[in-house]
C-alpha cells in the first residue's frame, strides 16, 4: 500500500529537470557526540536549486547530518566533527576551525521541527535576523519583512497584523512564520529539520507547496520521516540508517529502483 | 467465573483506610492553621494597637521624645532610600551572574562549586553579612554609618535570591528558541539581550522584589554597621532647583530604616511609645506585602505574552 502510493507521487512529479552545479558537498564527515560516533563517513551532494531529502528510521542521524550544516553543533560541549561540508561557490569549509560558526549561520538558515517563533510580534519575528546582521534602516527592513512573508506565502493572511505576537498564530501559520524569518537573511541553503512533523495534514500540505516553489531561487536540504513526503517534494534523495549514508540518487530513481536492499525494505515498509 | 465476595469486609477495609484519609486531612488542616492563625492574631493585634495612631503627622513628623508627636518620616525616606541603593547594586550584579551562569559558563566542577556555593549563600545568618559589612564598607573602604553602606550590605543579603530567580528564570526558555536565534547568526551577546534577558525578565523581576521585601524588614545588618537609633534630618535631597541639578550627597549621610525605629520604640517603657512601634510595624509589613502583590501582579503582566 505504501509502496503504491510512494510510486504514483514520483510519476507525478518524474519531469526531473536539468543537471545542476554543486551547491555544497559533504566529504568523508563523520561526526561524534563524546565517544560516540553518529556519523560515519557520509559523503553527498547538494545541488544548486533542488531539494535533497534525507530519510531513514528514527536514529539513523538525519537530523545530525543536517545540524553539522550550519553548525549547529558547536552549541553543545563534547561534540566534534571530522572530515568536511564545502560550501560552493567560493569552496569553503563549514566544519574547519578557523571559519567562525557565525559566519557559516549568516550564510545558511535552518527550519526546526517544531514551530519556534520568538515571543515578539509578527513583524520582528521576521526581521531579528535582519537586525542581527546590522541592518538598521526602517524602509529596507520593512521591504524585506514583506517578500520574506510573500515568500513564505504568509503575507496576505497577517499583512494587517504584524504588531500581533507571533504566539497568536496557529501551528501552521507559525512554521511558514519561521520559513519567512530564514528566508529573510537571503540564506544560500535553506535547511529544513522535519519542517511537518508537529502540523496538520492541511498545513503539512502547504508547507510541502512552499518548499516545492521555493527550490526555483534556493538551494534545500531537508529532513523527512515521511516518505511520501521526501517522494514528493525532493529531486535528490538520501537513504541513512545508523549514521551511514545506505544510498544517494535521484528521487524518482530511489524510490521506483533502489540499488540497495536495505532502502528498498524500508521505503516499501517492510522496515523501519 | 461469579462467585460472591465478601462484601462485608471490603467494605469494612475501605472504612478503616479511610478513618487514616480523615486523620491526616485533619491534622494537615491543623498544622496549616497553626501557621496560618498565629500570622493573623499577631498582625491583627498589631493593627488594633497601630491603627489609631496612623495619621498624616504620622508619616510627616520626626522621632520625638513625646509619642504622641512622634512620626517615622526619617524611617519610612531612610527605609524607601536604602532599597533604591539596594536595588542599583543587587539587579545588575545578580542579574549578570545568573545570565553568565546558565548561558556562558562552561559546564565543569568548577561551575558546580559557585552554583552550590550561591545557594548556601542564601542561608548565611544576616548579622554575618552585618559583620563583614562593617569590616569592608564602613572602614576598609571609608564608606562610613551610610546610606551607601546599608544598601551595599542588603544587596550583598539578597544577590543570592537574585542569581538563584535569574538563573531558574533562564533556565525556563525552551532550548528552541536559543537555537532559532543562534540559526539566525546571533552572537551570544545577542540572544542573551534581544532573547533570554527579555524573556525572563518576569522571573528575574518576581526575584527581586521577594529578595527587597526581605531586605526591608531586616534589623541585625543594618544596626551593625551603625544606623542611628534616633535621628530628626532627612538626606540632602537628591534633586534641587539649582545646577547641578542632581546630587549623589546623600547616599553619604547617616540614616535609620523602619524595623531600628520599631525596634528604638518598643525599648521604651510608656506604652504610648509601644502604639507606636505597632503602627510602624503595621505600615512595614503593609510594605512588605504591597511589594509581594507587586511581584505578583508584574509576573502576571509580564508572563502573558509568552507561553511555553
Amino acid at each position: 500500500m505504501a509502496a503504491v502510493s510512494v510510486a504514483s507521487a514520483v510519476e507525478l512529479r518524474a519531469d526531473g529537470g536539468p543537471q545542476s552545479a554543486t551547491k555544497a558537498e559533504a566529504k568523508d564527515l563523520s561526526f561524534y557526540y563524546g565517544s560516540f560516533r553518529a556519523l560515519k563517513n557520509l559523503n553527498l551532494v547538494v545541488h544548486e536549486q533542488q531539494v535533497t531529502a534525507l530519510i531513514g528510521p528514527s536514529g539513523c542521524g538525519k537530523s545530525t547530518f543536517l545540524r553539522c550544516f550550519n553548525r549547529m553543533h558547536d552549541l553543545y560541549p563534547g561534540n566534534r566533527y571530522e572530515g568536511e561540508i564545502r560550501l560552493h561557490p567560493d569552496n569553503t569549509n563549514l566544519l574547519s576551525p578557523s571559519v567562525d560558526p557565525i559566519e557559516v549561520r549568516m550564510r545558511l538558515s535552518m527550519v526546526f521541527q517544531k514551530p519556534n517563533p520568538f515571543p515578539k510580534s509578527i513583524f520582528e519575528n521576521v526581521a531579528y535576523g535582519l537586525r542581527v546582521r546590522g541592518e538598521r534602516g526602517r524602509r529596507a527592513i520593512e521591504d524585506k519583512v514583506e517578500a520574506a512573508l510573500r515568500g513564505a506565502a504568509l503575507w496576505d493572511e497577517v499583512k494587517d497584523r504584524l504588531r500581533d505576537l507571533a504566539f497568536n498564530l496557529s501551528g501552521g501559520q507559525q512554521q511558514r512564520l519561521c520559513i519567512a524569518r530564514a528566508l529573510a537573511t537571503d540564506p544560500e541553503l535553506l535547511l529544513f529539520d522535519e519542517p511537518t512533523s508537529a502540523l496538520d495534514p492541511i498545513a503539512t500540505a502547504s508547507i510541502e507547496e512552499l518548499i516545492t516553489n521555493l527550490k526555483k531561487k534556493i538551494t534545500i536540504l531537508i529532513v523527512t520521516h515521511n516518505m511520501q513526503q521526501a517522494a514528493r517534494v525532493s529531486d535528490y534523495t538520501a537513504y541513512m540508517y545508523l549514521g551511514e549514508l545506505i544510498e544517494f540518487g535521484r528521487t524518482d530513481e530511489l524510490f521506483i529502483k533502489p540499488k540497495n536492499k536495505q532502502t528498498e525494505d524500508y521505503i516499501t515498509g517492510r522496515f523501519g | 467465573m461469579a462467585y460472591a465476595r465478601d462484601l462485608g469486609a471490603i467494605r469494612a477495609l475501605i472504612a478503616s483506610h479511610k478513618r487514616w484519609d480523615m486523620l491526616f486531612g485533619i491534622c494537615g488542616l491543623l498544622a496549616l492553621m497553626i501557621g496560618v492563625l498565629t500570622f493573623t492574631a499577631l498582625f491583627v493585634d498589631m493593627a488594633i494597637d497601630g491603627i489609631p495612631r496612623l495619621n498624616w503627622d504620622f508619616f510627616t513628623n520626626f522621632p520625638s521624645r513625646h509619642a504622641s508627636q512622634a512620626g517615622i518620616l526619617s524611617a519610612w525616606v531612610g527605609s524607601c532610600l536604602v532599597m533604591l541603593v539596594t536595588a542599583f547594586f543587587a539587579v545588575p550584579l545578580g542579574v549578570g551572574a545568573g545570565v553568565y551562569l546558565e548561558e556562558y559558563a562552561p559546564k565543569n566542577w568548577l561551575t558546580d562549586v559557585i552554583e552550590i556555593n550561591i545557594t548556601n549563600l542564601a542561608g548565611v545568618p544576616s548579622i554575618v553579612y552585618g559583620l563583614l559589612a562593617l569590616g569592608l564598607f564602613v572602614y576598609q573602604f571609608g564608606l562610613g554609618q551610610s546610606i551607601l553602606s546599608a544598601g551595599l550590605t542588603l544587596a550583598l543579603l539578597i544577590l543570592p535570591v537574585v542569581i538563584v530567580a535569574t538563573r531558574e528564570a533562564v533556565r525556563a526558555i525552551p532550548q528552541g528558541i536559543r537555537e532559532a536565534a543562534y540559526a539566525l547568526g546571533g552572537t551570544q551577546w545577542q540572544v542573551c539581550k534581544d532573547h533570554i534577558i527579555p524573556y525572563s525578565s518576569a522571573g528575574i523581576l518576581t526575584g527581586v522584589i521577594i529578595g527587597m521585601a526581605r531586605a526591608i524588614g531586616e534589623t541585625a545588618p543594618v544596626i551593625t554597621i551603625g544606623a542611628l537609633t534616633f535621628i530628626a534630618f532627612l538626606p540632602a535631597a537628591p534633586i534641587s532647583a539649582q545646577p547641578p541639578f542632581v546630587s549623589l550627597e546623600w547616599v553619604m549621610s547617616p540614616f535609620t530604616v523602619m524595623p531600628i525605629q520599631m525596634f528604638n520604640w518598643t525599648s521604651r517603657p510608656e506604652a504610648a511609645f509601644l502604639q507606636n512601634a505597632a503602627a510602624a510595624g503595621f505600615v512595614l509589613v503593609f510594605m512588605t506585602l504591597a511589594m509581594n502583590g507587586l511581584a505578583i501582579w508584574l509576573r502576571y503582566r509580564l508572563r502573558k505574552n509568552i507561553k511555553w
